[in-house]
């Protein structure tokens, strides 16, 4: 099968952004540039030709960060609907979080998840395995194991290590993997019963805060053991001045480290708690504008390489329980493009910079060999029309879940088309 | 004039005149539980229910009394004799009440919000008796019917809040409506239980209580959460009540003919001096005894009542 995407404003970046068209055989990039047809048409069979006239085509997108539920969760989303999700938001490489049921902690666990994917062929799922066994922040689980298998990274994600004897242990144990071990930074002691961020809503609401400093704290000591250790560090989901100030300066002398943001917290803050909108609650908390300025500064400079999207379903009824019970996050995958140019409208980021934290900064951040559009490269891509203006409407969402607090938004640039290894995964339906 | 609200969820929520609308409406209800006589028919046919998911007596016994002299029908529903037991979520419980055709729910719940979160959730009105810290309106607005009663103007008059500000809807709701009818508020008490950019709710705040009770005309005492103790709010009990203790040394600091409240129960001897909770600057009673009227307000104006 061949696949000729003509004629689209191609955006590698660091290789290319301009006009090409893109050159697809068995499931390879074969050619980037301009008129391809003719070379096409030399091949004997069928040729499929996608018009991308004024529409943008790009690397696939890569999501360090979802939760896909299954094992465990299956009535929240499955592996299934999760990466279905996935190519609707654009994302053909998502790497899926350990805290499921059992946790993935173990070699079966992972070949379980791996087969889930193939099955579904919806994207191209690389699972993070367990720090600890069973994600109890005690004994290291068998990361050489989970490494062999297919893990990409090892988190307790939804958890922190507290311990610091057991972080350092663990960052010293991947070193033998050359494997990220990425931390969910959250003093448990600091952040304890509280449900939003501590501040002047916090107060007015009467909920329990999480400070900042339990953010911090974390961050600080994660840095201090991966200059000790010299191990890869990568921090998820960032919310604060503090963090994004104490990554800039760990980069500067050279630790080695990488940090992600989510679009929630560029593009709201505790703000949206009010009415005890039970939508808005997530782990980290939603911050302050303050924080917000930061967080995007930080992608602006570098400080954050990666935009993820902590895709985080939960069932209609989770939500509507009392605000301090209700469980933590939202679905990301289906809304992180638009949120993410919305950067670009403020500029915040140039165009390539914004496809770069979805797709080459990313994978580089696990070593994947995804998100790029390069001769020789799997034809992952996502076709995009950067000036269609919609409405976000969670009934059509591919998740099985509608946790999202931007449902009614108006946003501008959607995904029309995903192709997985050359195959169209997603089609937008008008 | 009627209230423009389906519920009463919290004092936030509304402006300074509805507050002194309830509170008028409230003095006509105040003559009513001084008759011989204490029952009115104006909500005869009507269903009450006190949905209450912490154990409470003075507040669902106040509430039901005001419905009960009212002529509701009061059914009192509490967890430990429910299907919660049972795993039925918040929503569900109400959806059955009020398919049981419950005019008004007083709901009280340990989780903030649950008020508002059950009020979208159905058509019934309902009224906050407690929710988590966040608030207790009608506890502020018998507060607000007992100064008024004791000092007329609640403009320019100094109050100072005492005690565990954080952990207390009753400081919440109180500053929301003090401030809103432009008293001057200023919280007192521990850095650990003051929350976080409280100042912000526009009040002054004092860690030393001999300065934050000079000049005042009310002190509202707090109730001690001594179950708290051992969570790093505080050190001990003994050195709680030494440095925020109301005592009749202290009292002379405020203002001659200062009025002492507290919401009850009180912890007699931590957070205030035996003979200051009997004694004639107490208004601790008065409070209980107001409470029936303005709740009885708060029922009359949310079923369509005019003040």
């Amino acid at each position: 099968m061949t696949i000729l995407i003509q004629g689209g404003h191609v955006i590698d970046p660091g290789q290319l952004n301009g006009v090409a068209d893109v050159l697809i055989e068995n499931g390879k990039v074969v050619g980037v540039g301009s008129q391809l047809m003719a070379k096409a048409t030399g091949k004997t069979d069928a040729i499929h030709v996608i018009d991308a006239r004024n529409k943008l085509v790009l690397p696939g997108f890569v999501d360090l960060h979802v939760h896909l539920r299954e094992p465990g969760f299956e009535y929240k989303e499955t592996i299934k609907s999760g990466t279905a999700a996935a190519a609707a938001g654009g994302f053909t490489s998502v790497c899926c979080m350990p805290n499921t049921h059992p946790v993935n902690d173990s070699q079966a666990i992972t070949e379980f998840i791996l087969e889930q994917a193939r099955i579904a062929g919806n994207a191209c799922v690389f699972p993070v395995g367990a720090i600890t066994k069973g994600s109890e922040g005690k004994e290291l689980a068998e990361i050489g194991d989970l490494r062999r298998a297919g893990c990409v990274a090892i988190s307790d994600d939804g958890q922190p290590v507290m311990n610091s004897m057991v972080m350092r242990r663990a960052m010293e144990y991947a070193l033998a993997f050359d494997v990220p071990v990425i931390d969910h930074c959250e003093d448990l002691h600091l952040s304890e019963g509280g449900c939003m961020n501590e501040g002047i809503v916090s107060t007015q609401l009467g909920l329990q805060g999480v400070p900042a400093a339990a953010e911090d704290v974390m961050v600080s000591r994660n840095l201090a053991l991966a200059e000790l250790t010299g191990g890869r560090l990568h921090l998820a989901h960032l919310s604060t001045v503090g963090s994004v100030r104490m990554v800039r300066e760990a980069k500067a002398r050279g630790i080695r480290v990488t940090a992600e943001a989510c679009p929630h917290h560029f593009t709201l803050t505790e703000e949206a708690v009010r009415g005890f909108n039970t939508l808005a609650k997530m782990n980290p908390p939603l911050r302050t504008w303050d924080d917000v300025q930061a967080i995007k500064e930080g992608l602006r400079d570098g400080t954050i390489d990666v935009i993820a999207t902590d895709h985080a379903p939960h069932a209609g009824q989770e939500k509507q329980q009392e605000f301090a019970a209700a469980p933590n996050g939202i679905v990301g995958l289906e809304t992180a493009f638009p949120l993410t140019l919305a950067l670009v409208d403020e500029g915040v980021l140039t165009l390539e910079a914004a496809v770069e934290k979805l797709t080459t900064a990313p994978a580089k951040a696990f070593s994947l060999s995804k998100g790029s559009l390069a001769v020789g490269a799997d034809a992952d891509v996502a076709i995009v029309d950067l000036h269609e203006t919609w409405e976000i409407d969670p009934s059509r969402f591919r998740s099985k879940s509608r946790n999202t607090p931007f449902a009614g938004w108006k946003v501008k640039g959607r995904v029309r088309t995903t192709l997985l290894g050359g195959r169209i995964v997603y089609q937008v339906e008008d | 004039m009627s209230l423009k609200h389906k519920d009463l969820t919290g004092i936030a929520s509304l402006t300074a005149d509805e507050i002194m609308h309830i509170l008028e409406t409230a003095d006509s209800f105040k003559e009513v539980t001084g008759r011989e006589i204490k029952k009115v028919p104006a909500l005869r046919g009507k269903t009450v229910v006190n949905l209450f998911f912490e154990p409470s007596t003075r507040t669902r016994t106040s509430f039901e009394l005001a419905a009960k002299r009212l002529s509701a029908d009061v059914i009192n529903f509490s967890p430990s004799n429910s299907s919660v037991v049972k795993g039925e979520t918040l929503l569900d419980t109400a959806r059955n009440i009020e398919a049981m055709q419950a005019d008004i729910i007083v709901l009280r719940h340990s989780s903030a919000g649950a008020a508002e979160t059950l009020a979208r959730g159905v058509k019934s009105s309902v009224i906050n008796a407690g929710d988590g810290w966040h608030e207790h309106p009608t506890q502020a607005l018998l507060d607000l019917f007992t100064l008024r009663e004791k000092k007329l103007e609640l403009t320019g008059l100094n109050v100072a809040i005492v005690g565990d500000v954080a952990h207390s809807r009753v400081a919440r709701s109180n500053i929301y409506a003090l401030t809103k009818l432009g008293a001057n508020v200023r919280v007192v008490g521990p850095p650990t239980m003051m929350p976080a950019c409280v100042e912000r709710l526009g009040v002054k705040v004092h860690y030393d209580l001999d300065q934050g009770l000079r000049d005042v005309d009310v002190i509202m005492m707090l109730r001690l959460q001594l179950e708290r103790q051992g969570r790093a709010l505080f050190s001990t009990i003994r050195e709680y009540s030494r440095l925020y203790g109301l005592t009749p040394e202290r009292l002379k600091l405020a203002k001659p003919n200062a009025l002492v409240m507290h919401p009850g129960p009180i912890n007699r001897g931590v957070e205030i001096a035996p003979e200051i909770a009997d004694g004639f600057s107490s208004v601790i009673l008065d409070q209980v005894t107001n409470g029936v009227a303005v709740r009885m307000a708060v029922l009359y104006l949310l079923s369509g009542g005019n003040g």
